[in-house]
Protein backbone atom coordinates (compact mmCIF):
# COMPACT_ATOMS: atom_id res chain seq x y z
CA UNK A 1 0.00 0.00 0.00
CA UNK A 2 1.07 3.33 -0.85
CA UNK A 3 -0.85 6.30 -1.67
CA UNK A 4 0.80 9.70 -2.16
CA UNK A 5 -1.41 12.79 -1.95
CA UNK A 6 -0.66 16.28 -2.39
CA UNK A 7 -2.60 19.09 -0.81
CA UNK A 8 -2.03 22.44 -2.37
CA UNK A 9 1.65 21.78 -2.71
CA UNK A 10 3.19 24.40 -4.12
CA UNK A 11 7.13 25.27 -4.65
CA UNK A 12 8.43 28.46 -5.67
CA UNK A 13 6.91 29.68 -9.41
CA UNK A 14 7.29 25.91 -10.16
CA UNK A 15 4.39 23.91 -8.79
CA UNK A 16 1.33 26.02 -7.67
CA UNK A 17 -1.03 24.59 -5.77
CA UNK A 18 -1.18 21.27 -6.05
CA UNK A 19 -3.97 19.16 -4.96
CA UNK A 20 -3.99 15.30 -6.21
CA UNK A 21 -3.88 11.43 -5.49
CA UNK A 22 -1.31 8.90 -7.24
CA UNK A 23 -3.41 5.83 -6.46
CA UNK A 24 -1.41 2.54 -5.08
CA UNK A 25 -0.29 -0.22 -6.86
CA UNK A 26 -1.09 1.83 -9.83
CA UNK A 27 1.18 3.18 -12.59
CA UNK A 28 0.20 7.40 -13.30
CA UNK A 29 2.16 8.39 -16.19
CA UNK A 30 2.92 12.19 -15.63
CA UNK A 31 2.58 14.10 -18.79
CA UNK A 32 3.16 17.77 -20.02
CA UNK A 33 5.31 20.38 -21.76
CA UNK A 34 8.74 21.04 -20.89
CA UNK A 35 9.26 22.95 -17.99
CA UNK A 36 5.46 22.26 -16.64
CA UNK A 37 7.18 20.86 -13.35
CA UNK A 38 6.69 17.06 -13.92
CA UNK A 39 10.28 16.14 -12.55
CA UNK A 40 9.89 19.02 -9.56
CA UNK A 41 6.79 17.26 -8.49
CA UNK A 42 8.53 14.18 -8.60
CA UNK A 43 11.29 15.17 -6.59
CA UNK A 44 8.88 16.06 -3.54
CA UNK A 45 7.73 12.50 -3.26
CA UNK A 46 11.20 11.40 -2.17
CA UNK A 47 11.95 14.53 -0.21
CA UNK A 48 14.78 15.70 -2.45
CA UNK A 49 13.03 18.88 -2.98
CA UNK A 50 10.28 20.00 -0.23
CA UNK A 51 6.80 22.19 -0.46
CA UNK A 52 7.05 25.84 -0.26
CA UNK A 53 3.88 25.80 1.30
CA UNK A 54 1.30 22.39 1.26
CA UNK A 55 1.53 19.09 2.41
CA UNK A 56 2.47 15.20 0.34
CA UNK A 57 1.31 12.17 2.01
CA UNK A 58 1.95 9.02 1.85
CA UNK A 59 -0.68 6.25 3.31
CA UNK A 60 -1.85 9.48 5.22
CA UNK A 61 0.97 9.72 6.89
CA UNK A 62 2.69 13.36 6.55
CA UNK A 63 6.05 13.14 4.92
CA UNK A 64 7.49 15.83 7.20
CA UNK A 65 7.08 13.19 9.94
CA UNK A 66 8.99 10.69 8.41
CA UNK A 67 12.61 10.28 8.93
CA UNK A 68 13.97 11.43 5.85
CA UNK A 69 16.70 8.55 5.12
CA UNK A 70 14.18 5.92 5.72
CA UNK A 71 11.57 7.84 3.32
CA UNK A 72 14.22 7.79 0.39
CA UNK A 73 15.07 4.04 0.86
CA UNK A 74 11.50 3.31 0.47
CA UNK A 75 11.45 4.73 -2.69
CA UNK A 76 13.30 3.79 -6.12
CA UNK A 77 14.12 6.75 -7.96
CA UNK A 78 15.15 6.28 -11.76
CA UNK A 79 16.40 9.73 -13.00
CA UNK A 80 16.79 10.58 -16.71
CA UNK A 81 20.24 9.98 -18.05
CA UNK A 82 20.42 7.04 -15.77
CA UNK A 83 23.79 8.14 -14.31
CA UNK A 84 26.36 5.15 -13.36
CA UNK A 85 28.88 5.54 -10.39
CA UNK A 86 32.54 4.30 -11.09
CA UNK A 87 33.25 1.09 -10.76
CA UNK A 88 31.17 -2.20 -12.26
CA UNK A 89 27.90 -3.03 -12.71
CA UNK A 90 28.31 -4.72 -9.06
CA UNK A 91 29.52 -1.89 -7.78
CA UNK A 92 26.55 0.12 -8.86
CA UNK A 93 23.91 -2.42 -7.62
CA UNK A 94 25.32 -3.02 -4.08
CA UNK A 95 25.99 0.66 -3.92
CA UNK A 96 22.38 1.55 -2.06
CA UNK A 97 23.27 -1.15 0.51
CA UNK A 98 26.88 -0.01 1.22
CA UNK A 99 26.13 3.21 2.30
CA UNK A 100 24.38 1.42 5.37
CA UNK A 101 27.51 -1.70 5.76
CA UNK A 102 24.43 -4.24 4.51
CA UNK A 103 25.91 -6.82 2.71
CA UNK A 104 24.98 -7.65 -0.65
CA UNK A 105 26.24 -10.50 -2.36
CA UNK A 106 27.39 -10.61 -6.28
CA UNK A 107 24.40 -13.84 -6.17
CA UNK A 108 21.86 -10.88 -4.77
CA UNK A 109 22.99 -8.59 -7.20
CA UNK A 110 22.71 -11.39 -10.25
CA UNK A 111 18.74 -12.18 -9.10
CA UNK A 112 18.25 -8.29 -9.56
CA UNK A 113 20.68 -8.19 -12.90
CA UNK A 114 17.65 -11.31 -14.13
CA UNK A 115 14.49 -8.89 -13.36
CA UNK A 116 15.88 -6.89 -15.92
CA UNK A 117 16.80 -9.31 -18.41
CA UNK A 118 20.75 -8.64 -17.97
CA UNK A 119 23.00 -11.88 -18.36
CA UNK A 120 24.76 -12.81 -15.22
CA UNK A 121 28.18 -11.77 -17.31
CA UNK A 122 27.56 -8.35 -17.25
CA UNK A 123 28.57 -8.71 -12.96
CA UNK A 124 31.95 -7.46 -13.11
CA UNK A 125 31.61 -5.47 -16.52
CA UNK A 126 33.37 -1.75 -15.97
CA UNK A 127 29.66 0.44 -16.78
CA UNK A 128 32.01 2.78 -18.87
CA UNK A 129 31.37 -0.32 -21.57
CA UNK A 130 28.04 -0.52 -20.96
CA UNK A 131 25.56 0.94 -24.35
CA UNK A 132 22.78 3.47 -23.04
CA UNK A 133 20.17 0.92 -23.23
CA UNK A 134 22.23 -1.23 -20.69
CA UNK A 135 22.69 2.02 -18.36
CA UNK A 136 18.76 2.06 -18.22
CA UNK A 137 18.42 -1.32 -17.41
CA UNK A 138 21.30 -1.62 -14.92
CA UNK A 139 19.95 2.00 -13.34
CA UNK A 140 16.67 0.20 -12.89
CA UNK A 141 17.59 -3.02 -11.15
CA UNK A 142 19.82 -0.49 -9.00
CA UNK A 143 16.00 1.85 -7.77
CA UNK A 144 14.78 -1.67 -6.90
CA UNK A 145 17.72 -3.21 -4.84
CA UNK A 146 16.48 -1.39 -1.15
CA UNK A 147 12.98 -2.86 -2.21
CA UNK A 148 10.42 0.27 -2.77
CA UNK A 149 7.22 0.08 -2.26
CA UNK A 150 7.14 3.45 -4.89
CA UNK A 151 9.18 3.98 -8.26
CA UNK A 152 10.05 7.11 -9.24
CA UNK A 153 10.66 7.02 -13.14
CA UNK A 154 11.92 10.27 -14.75
CA UNK A 155 12.01 10.41 -18.44
CA UNK A 156 14.19 6.70 -18.49
CA UNK A 157 13.23 5.79 -21.80
CA UNK A 158 14.05 9.57 -23.44
CA UNK A 159 17.86 8.43 -24.46
CA UNK A 160 17.51 4.93 -25.81
CA UNK A 161 15.85 3.90 -29.28
CA UNK A 162 11.93 2.43 -29.75
CA UNK A 163 12.95 -1.20 -29.20
CA UNK A 164 14.72 -0.79 -26.20
CA UNK A 165 12.09 1.62 -24.70
CA UNK A 166 9.69 -1.11 -25.06
CA UNK A 167 11.61 -4.03 -23.38
CA UNK A 168 12.30 -1.33 -20.91
CA UNK A 169 8.29 -0.61 -20.20
CA UNK A 170 7.99 -4.45 -20.21
CA UNK A 171 10.53 -4.81 -17.68
CA UNK A 172 8.72 -1.99 -15.84
CA UNK A 173 5.01 -3.74 -15.97
CA UNK A 174 6.45 -7.23 -14.98
CA UNK A 175 8.50 -5.75 -11.80
CA UNK A 176 5.48 -3.18 -10.52
CA UNK A 177 3.20 -6.52 -10.86
CA UNK A 178 5.91 -8.65 -8.86
CA UNK A 179 6.38 -6.12 -6.20
CA UNK A 180 3.01 -4.09 -5.87
CA UNK A 181 4.72 -0.88 -6.57
CA UNK A 182 2.81 2.33 -6.98
CA UNK A 183 5.00 4.15 -10.23
CA UNK A 184 4.94 7.58 -11.52
CA UNK A 185 6.40 7.61 -14.39
CA UNK A 186 7.19 10.68 -16.20
CA UNK A 187 7.32 10.60 -19.79
CA UNK A 188 6.93 12.90 -23.00
CA UNK A 189 6.10 9.71 -25.04
CA UNK A 190 1.96 9.98 -25.01
CA UNK A 191 1.90 6.72 -26.73
CA UNK A 192 3.75 5.28 -23.96
CA UNK A 193 1.87 6.70 -21.28
CA UNK A 194 -1.11 4.93 -22.81
CA UNK A 195 0.79 1.60 -23.10
CA UNK A 196 1.73 1.46 -19.75
CA UNK A 197 -0.26 3.38 -17.45
CA UNK A 198 -4.06 3.00 -15.11
CA UNK A 199 -3.58 7.12 -14.34
CA UNK A 200 -2.19 10.32 -15.61
CA UNK A 201 -1.41 13.53 -14.11
CA UNK A 202 -1.38 16.59 -16.80
CA UNK A 203 0.99 19.39 -15.91
CA UNK A 204 1.27 22.72 -17.49
CA UNK A 205 2.85 25.72 -15.91
CA UNK A 206 3.20 24.35 -12.60
CA UNK A 207 -0.21 23.80 -12.83
CA UNK A 208 -2.31 20.45 -12.17
CA UNK A 209 -4.80 20.71 -15.08
CA UNK A 210 -6.04 17.14 -15.60
CA UNK A 211 -5.84 13.85 -13.58
CA UNK A 212 -7.61 10.73 -13.94
CA UNK A 213 -7.69 7.38 -15.52
CA UNK A 214 -5.18 6.75 -18.58
CA UNK A 215 -8.90 6.32 -20.69
CA UNK A 216 -9.47 9.75 -20.10
CA UNK A 217 -6.92 10.51 -22.79
CA UNK A 218 -8.99 9.21 -25.27
CA UNK A 219 -11.55 11.94 -24.88
CA UNK A 220 -9.70 14.83 -22.28
CA UNK A 221 -12.29 17.43 -20.69
CA UNK A 222 -10.06 20.39 -20.38
CA UNK A 223 -8.96 22.80 -23.49
CA UNK A 224 -5.56 22.87 -22.55
CA UNK A 225 -4.95 19.08 -22.35
CA UNK A 226 -6.64 19.29 -25.57
CA UNK A 227 -4.50 21.46 -27.14
CA UNK A 228 -1.55 19.09 -25.55
CA UNK A 229 -2.82 16.26 -27.12
CA UNK A 230 -2.58 18.03 -30.56
CA UNK A 231 0.85 19.05 -30.20
CA UNK A 232 0.37 22.41 -29.73
CA UNK A 233 2.56 22.71 -26.88
CA UNK B 1 70.12 48.03 -10.73
CA UNK B 2 69.68 51.82 -11.17
CA UNK B 3 66.67 53.36 -12.12
CA UNK B 4 67.87 53.83 -15.69
CA UNK B 5 69.03 50.58 -16.61
CA UNK B 6 64.92 49.32 -15.48
CA UNK B 7 63.96 52.07 -17.37
CA UNK B 8 65.72 50.54 -20.74
CA UNK B 9 64.26 46.64 -19.56
CA UNK B 10 60.66 48.83 -20.70
CA UNK B 11 62.35 47.49 -24.40
CA UNK B 12 61.02 44.18 -23.15
CA UNK B 13 57.15 45.73 -22.48
CA UNK B 14 57.29 47.55 -26.09
CA UNK B 15 58.26 44.70 -27.99
CA UNK B 16 55.16 42.81 -27.37
CA UNK B 17 52.91 46.04 -27.72
CA UNK B 18 54.64 46.10 -31.27
CA UNK B 19 53.76 42.76 -31.73
CA UNK B 20 50.50 42.73 -31.22
CA UNK B 21 49.50 45.89 -32.79
CA UNK B 22 51.14 44.45 -36.25
CA UNK B 23 49.48 41.32 -35.26
CA UNK B 24 45.92 42.88 -34.20
CA UNK B 25 45.83 41.01 -31.09
CA UNK B 26 44.30 43.79 -29.11
CA UNK B 27 46.54 43.19 -26.66
CA UNK B 28 47.94 46.31 -26.50
CA UNK B 29 46.28 48.43 -23.53
CA UNK B 30 45.83 45.45 -21.89
CA UNK B 31 49.99 45.09 -21.81
CA UNK B 32 50.08 48.94 -21.23
CA UNK B 33 47.84 48.17 -18.17
CA UNK B 34 49.22 45.31 -16.51
CA UNK B 35 52.90 46.57 -16.79
CA UNK B 36 51.74 50.34 -15.39
CA UNK B 37 49.79 48.34 -12.52
CA UNK B 38 53.15 45.73 -11.65
CA UNK B 39 55.27 48.64 -11.50
CA UNK B 40 52.31 50.75 -9.31
CA UNK B 41 52.05 47.51 -6.91
CA UNK B 42 55.79 46.37 -6.61
CA UNK B 43 57.27 50.27 -6.45
CA UNK B 44 54.30 50.57 -3.04
CA UNK B 45 55.00 47.04 -1.55
CA UNK B 46 59.01 47.82 -1.82
CA UNK B 47 58.61 51.37 -0.18
CA UNK B 48 56.14 49.76 2.60
CA UNK B 49 58.55 46.51 3.44
CA UNK B 50 61.12 49.25 3.58
CA UNK B 51 59.19 50.48 5.95
CA UNK B 52 58.07 47.46 7.86
CA UNK B 53 61.54 46.53 8.06
CA UNK B 54 63.26 49.50 9.12
CA UNK B 55 60.60 49.52 12.11
CA UNK B 56 60.96 46.30 13.27
CA UNK B 57 57.13 46.38 14.57
CA UNK B 58 55.28 42.92 14.95
CA UNK B 59 52.24 44.50 14.51
CA UNK B 60 53.25 45.89 11.46
CA UNK B 61 54.62 43.08 9.93
CA UNK B 62 51.76 41.30 11.31
CA UNK B 63 49.17 44.19 9.40
CA UNK B 64 51.08 43.13 6.67
CA UNK B 65 50.24 39.81 6.56
CA UNK B 66 46.67 40.70 6.99
CA UNK B 67 46.84 43.16 3.72
CA UNK B 68 48.08 40.06 1.75
CA UNK B 69 45.25 37.45 3.36
CA UNK B 70 43.15 40.40 2.70
CA UNK B 71 43.89 40.80 -1.43
CA UNK B 72 44.35 37.08 -1.91
CA UNK B 73 40.64 36.46 -0.14
CA UNK B 74 38.85 38.98 -2.21
CA UNK B 75 40.26 36.90 -5.37
CA UNK B 76 39.28 33.98 -4.45
CA UNK B 77 35.97 34.69 -3.15
CA UNK B 78 35.11 36.43 -6.69
CA UNK B 79 35.69 32.50 -7.90
CA UNK B 80 33.75 30.94 -5.62
CA UNK B 81 30.90 33.21 -6.13
CA UNK B 82 27.70 30.66 -4.98
CA UNK B 83 28.60 28.65 -2.38
CA UNK B 84 27.18 29.82 0.60
CA UNK B 85 29.75 31.87 3.11
CA UNK B 86 32.80 31.74 0.92
CA UNK B 87 33.87 34.64 1.96
CA UNK B 88 34.36 33.53 6.13
CA UNK B 89 35.65 29.94 4.80
CA UNK B 90 38.15 31.36 2.41
CA UNK B 91 39.35 33.76 5.19
CA UNK B 92 39.42 31.14 8.07
CA UNK B 93 41.30 29.02 5.40
CA UNK B 94 44.16 31.77 5.28
CA UNK B 95 44.19 32.26 8.30
CA UNK B 96 44.60 28.55 9.74
CA UNK B 97 47.29 27.88 6.52
CA UNK B 98 49.21 30.83 7.83
CA UNK B 99 49.56 30.31 11.28
CA UNK B 100 50.36 26.71 10.74
CA UNK B 101 53.26 26.63 8.12
CA UNK B 102 54.34 30.06 10.07
CA UNK B 103 54.15 28.53 13.38
CA UNK B 104 55.90 25.06 12.12
CA UNK B 105 58.74 27.54 10.48
CA UNK B 106 59.85 29.69 13.35
CA UNK B 107 58.98 27.07 16.57
CA UNK B 108 61.11 24.78 15.11
CA UNK B 109 64.07 27.67 14.32
CA UNK B 110 63.66 27.10 10.63
CA UNK B 111 63.51 30.72 10.17
CA UNK B 112 63.76 33.69 12.71
CA UNK B 113 60.60 35.82 13.46
CA UNK B 114 62.02 38.51 11.24
CA UNK B 115 59.43 40.35 9.08
CA UNK B 116 62.37 39.82 6.22
CA UNK B 117 61.92 36.42 5.77
CA UNK B 118 58.19 36.00 7.68
CA UNK B 119 56.54 38.32 5.16
CA UNK B 120 58.01 36.84 1.99
CA UNK B 121 57.51 33.38 2.78
CA UNK B 122 53.70 34.61 4.04
CA UNK B 123 52.99 35.92 0.68
CA UNK B 124 54.40 32.73 -0.91
CA UNK B 125 52.15 30.42 1.10
CA UNK B 126 49.71 32.85 1.33
CA UNK B 127 49.59 33.11 -2.63
CA UNK B 128 49.96 29.60 -3.47
CA UNK B 129 46.44 29.06 -1.39
CA UNK B 130 45.16 31.76 -3.42
CA UNK B 131 46.01 29.44 -6.83
CA UNK B 132 45.30 26.43 -5.55
CA UNK B 133 41.53 27.48 -4.13
CA UNK B 134 40.69 29.21 -7.22
CA UNK B 135 41.95 25.88 -9.02
CA UNK B 136 39.90 24.02 -7.08
CA UNK B 137 36.86 26.30 -6.83
CA UNK B 138 37.16 26.31 -10.82
CA UNK B 139 36.66 22.47 -10.87
CA UNK B 140 34.79 22.01 -7.89
CA UNK B 141 32.09 23.99 -8.85
CA UNK B 142 32.30 22.73 -12.67
CA UNK B 143 31.89 19.07 -11.33
CA UNK B 144 28.75 19.79 -8.75
CA UNK B 145 26.51 21.24 -12.08
CA UNK B 146 27.63 18.39 -14.46
CA UNK B 147 27.11 15.79 -11.20
CA UNK B 148 24.04 17.30 -9.97
CA UNK B 149 22.15 13.98 -10.42
CA UNK B 150 24.81 11.72 -9.18
CA UNK B 151 25.10 13.44 -6.05
CA UNK B 152 20.86 13.23 -6.23
CA UNK B 153 20.89 10.00 -6.77
CA UNK B 154 23.12 8.93 -3.89
CA UNK B 155 20.91 11.04 -1.47
CA UNK B 156 17.79 8.99 -3.20
CA UNK B 157 19.58 5.61 -1.95
CA UNK B 158 19.26 7.68 1.85
CA UNK B 159 22.89 8.81 1.32
CA UNK B 160 24.04 11.61 3.47
CA UNK B 161 25.87 14.68 1.98
CA UNK B 162 29.08 13.71 2.48
CA UNK B 163 28.27 10.24 0.59
CA UNK B 164 26.74 12.06 -2.38
CA UNK B 165 29.47 14.88 -2.91
CA UNK B 166 32.75 12.16 -2.16
CA UNK B 167 33.72 11.68 -5.45
CA UNK B 168 33.16 14.93 -6.68
CA UNK B 169 35.25 16.57 -4.03
CA UNK B 170 37.70 14.14 -4.38
CA UNK B 171 38.44 14.64 -8.20
CA UNK B 172 38.02 18.78 -7.34
CA UNK B 173 41.27 18.06 -4.98
CA UNK B 174 43.16 15.90 -7.30
CA UNK B 175 42.61 17.89 -10.31
CA UNK B 176 43.94 20.85 -8.62
CA UNK B 177 46.68 19.74 -6.36
CA UNK B 178 48.12 17.67 -10.15
CA UNK B 179 49.53 21.36 -11.62
CA UNK B 180 51.52 21.49 -7.77
CA UNK B 181 53.08 17.87 -8.67
CA UNK B 182 53.67 17.80 -11.91
CA UNK B 183 55.99 21.51 -11.54
CA UNK B 184 57.63 19.88 -8.52
CA UNK B 185 58.97 16.92 -11.00
CA UNK B 186 60.75 18.82 -13.25
CA UNK B 187 61.78 21.64 -10.70
CA UNK B 188 65.42 22.87 -11.24
CA UNK B 189 65.28 21.13 -14.73
CA UNK B 190 63.96 23.75 -16.75
CA UNK B 191 63.70 26.64 -14.92
CA UNK B 192 65.23 27.57 -11.19
CA UNK B 193 62.63 28.80 -9.18
CA UNK B 194 61.72 31.87 -7.81
CA UNK B 195 63.59 32.54 -4.88
CA UNK B 196 66.35 30.38 -5.83
CA UNK B 197 66.82 32.69 -8.54
CA UNK B 198 66.36 35.84 -6.35
CA UNK B 199 68.74 34.86 -3.66
CA UNK B 200 71.62 33.79 -6.24
CA UNK B 201 71.01 37.22 -8.52
CA UNK B 202 71.68 39.00 -4.88
CA UNK B 203 74.55 37.43 -4.71
CA UNK B 204 73.93 34.62 -2.34
CA UNK B 205 75.46 31.39 -2.02
CA UNK B 206 73.63 28.89 -4.43
CA UNK B 207 73.57 25.85 -1.67
CA UNK B 208 71.80 27.74 0.78
CA UNK B 209 69.78 29.02 -2.03
CA UNK B 210 68.85 25.68 -2.97
CA UNK B 211 67.92 25.02 0.78
CA UNK B 212 65.20 27.81 1.01
CA UNK B 213 63.92 26.76 -2.13
CA UNK B 214 63.48 23.50 -0.98
CA UNK B 215 61.71 25.15 2.15
CA UNK B 216 59.38 26.74 0.22
CA UNK B 217 58.88 23.98 -2.15
CA UNK B 218 58.00 22.06 0.85
CA UNK B 219 55.38 24.43 2.30
CA UNK B 220 54.18 24.86 -0.97
CA UNK B 221 53.63 20.85 -1.28
CA UNK B 222 51.59 21.21 2.23
CA UNK B 223 49.61 24.50 1.61
CA UNK B 224 47.96 22.99 -1.95
CA UNK B 225 46.59 19.83 0.03
CA UNK B 226 45.52 21.93 3.14
CA UNK B 227 43.67 24.43 1.09
CA UNK B 228 41.75 22.38 -1.33
CA UNK B 229 41.14 20.42 1.26
CA UNK B 230 39.99 22.84 3.54
CA UNK B 231 38.23 24.64 1.47
CA UNK B 232 36.19 21.95 -0.43
CA UNK B 233 35.24 20.59 3.72
CA UNK B 234 34.78 23.41 4.73
CA UNK B 235 32.31 24.47 1.80
CA UNK B 236 30.44 21.53 1.30
CA UNK B 237 28.11 21.00 3.90
CA UNK B 238 26.77 24.38 3.14
CA UNK B 239 25.76 23.30 -0.21
CA UNK B 240 22.78 20.90 1.52
CA UNK B 241 20.41 22.11 3.97
CA UNK B 242 18.80 20.52 7.16
CA UNK B 243 16.50 18.15 4.83
CA UNK B 244 19.30 16.36 3.05
CA UNK B 245 18.64 18.35 -0.34
CA UNK B 246 20.82 19.59 -2.76
CA UNK B 247 20.57 22.94 -2.94
CA UNK B 248 23.48 23.23 -5.57
CA UNK B 249 26.00 26.26 -6.50
CA UNK B 250 23.50 29.57 -5.90
CA UNK B 251 24.98 32.29 -8.29
CA UNK B 252 23.21 34.89 -6.39
CA UNK B 253 24.68 33.87 -3.41
CA UNK B 254 27.45 36.17 -1.63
Amino acid sequence: MSTIEFKNVSHQDILKNISGQFKSNHITALIGPSGAGKSTTLKHINGLLSPSSGDIYIDNQDIKNIDIIKLRRSIGFAFQSSPMLEGTVYDNLKFPKDLFNESFTKDEAISFLEKVDISSDFIDRPVRKLSGGEKSRIALARTLVNNPDILLLDEITASVDVKIAREIEQLILKNQKEFNLTVIWVTHDLSQAKRVSDDFWYLQNGELMEFGNIDVLNNPKSKALKKFLEGEY
Amino acid sequence: MSYLSLALALVFVVIPIILSFFLKLGLEKDIVIASIRATIQLIIIGYILQFVFDSESTLFMLLMIALIIGAASQNIVRKGKGIPYITVIIIGTLIVIETFSMGTLVLFNIIPFDAQYVIPISGMIIGNCMVLSLLFLDRFKSELNSNEEVIELILSFGGTPKEAVHNTLKSAIKTSMIPTIETQKTVGLVQLPGMMSGLIIGGGDPIEAVMYQLLVLFLIMNTAALASILVGFLSYPFLFNQKLQFLGVQEDTK
